[in-house]
């Protein structure tokens, strides 16, 4: 391993760090917190509004600053996401995903930082990577077929 | 009616700042989008030969508690979802995700940020369906 390497992999675990403390500190963390942002019609708490707002904040400019980046401070390619079409898995995919948030109020970035603290958590990162796994069998499948 | 008892802009705005600063640190140092749900995927699949940083990634996430608890105790949250509840939300979300590429990090933040299409599309469905859910769940 070189040292360009070697700091990128450390760089990605501090970014999982920082991560993981912005989620605590927005109490996005908070499923009842989650499911109150979620109860639009009923007694709405509009907070977690405020972490896409927070996020995208300072998302915005510095992501297109980036933009004409091709190289990463350690000179590693950037992998810019490519897909533009809007299909049918997009949007199934993203209603299957919204019915599940709303069900427990966990999504995947909360439940692994409360992994070690909440057997529910837990309880829900297992049966994520089982939703995880089942995907990679039905892509599988689809693949094979055509 | 918009309950104001527990509004919280100014934290939920600030936790937002970190997050994104978060997005754009993975960005310039490994060329990825920050992206849970992807992260979490791309383990899964045999052909992907770039594991190392996805998995300091996770550790850096899970370990997060622990060094927010230096300075001062985890607030204190209540889940009152039933077992099976958990389990049937988390293959939905772990399924959706990947069909859909994207959760609320990689569409809602790192997406948005880059003002793409696909994920404001996917923001809004996901977001739309957590309403929908939650107004259904009022009946049970």
């Amino acid at each position: 391993m070189n040292t360009a390497h070697f700091m990128a992999l450390l760089f990605s675990f501090i970014s999982g760090l920082i991560f993981g403390l912005g989620l605590i500190v927005s109490a996005m963390i908070n499923p009842q917190k989650v499911i109150s942002f979620l109860d639009l019609f009923g007694k709405w708490d509009p907070s977690l509004a405020f972490v896409m707002l927070g996020a995208i904040f300072v998302g915005l400019p510095l992501f297109t600053l980036s933009k004409k980046k091709s190289r990463t401070w350690f000179n590693q390619p950037i992998f810019w996401p490519s897909l533009t079409k809007v299909d049918t898995k997009l949007i199934a995919g993203s209603a299957l995903f919204g019915i599940g948030w709303g069900l427990a109020g966990f999504c995947p970035g909360p439940a692994l930082v409360l992994v070690t603290q909440y057997k529910e958590a837990l309880l829900f990162t297992v049966s994520l990577l089982m939703g995880m796994a089942l995907f990679e069998l039905y892509d599988h499948h689809l693949s094979r077929k055509k | 009616m918009v309950d104001l008892t527990e509004f919280t802009p100014f934290s939920s705005f600030v936790g937002g700042i970190i997050i994104g600063l978060a997005a754009v640190l993975l960005l310039l140092t490994n060329g990825r989008i920050a992206g849970i749900s992807g992260i979490i995927g791309g383990l899964l699949q045999k052909k992907s030969n770039d594991q190392v940083w996805r998995i300091v990634f996770i550790l850096g996430l899970v370990l997060s508690p622990f060094l927010y608890t230096i300075f001062q105790p985890l607030p204190p949250l209540s889940i009152q979802t039933p077992t099976p509840i958990i389990i049937i939300a988390g293959v939905l979300v772990g399924f959706g995700t990947r069909l859909g590429s994207g959760c609320t990090s990689g569409h809602g933040i790192c997406g948005l940020s880059r003002l793409s299409g696909r994920s404001f599309i996917a923001t809004f469905v996901f977001m739309l369906a957590g309403f929908i859910t939650v107004y259904i769940k009022h009946f049970f």
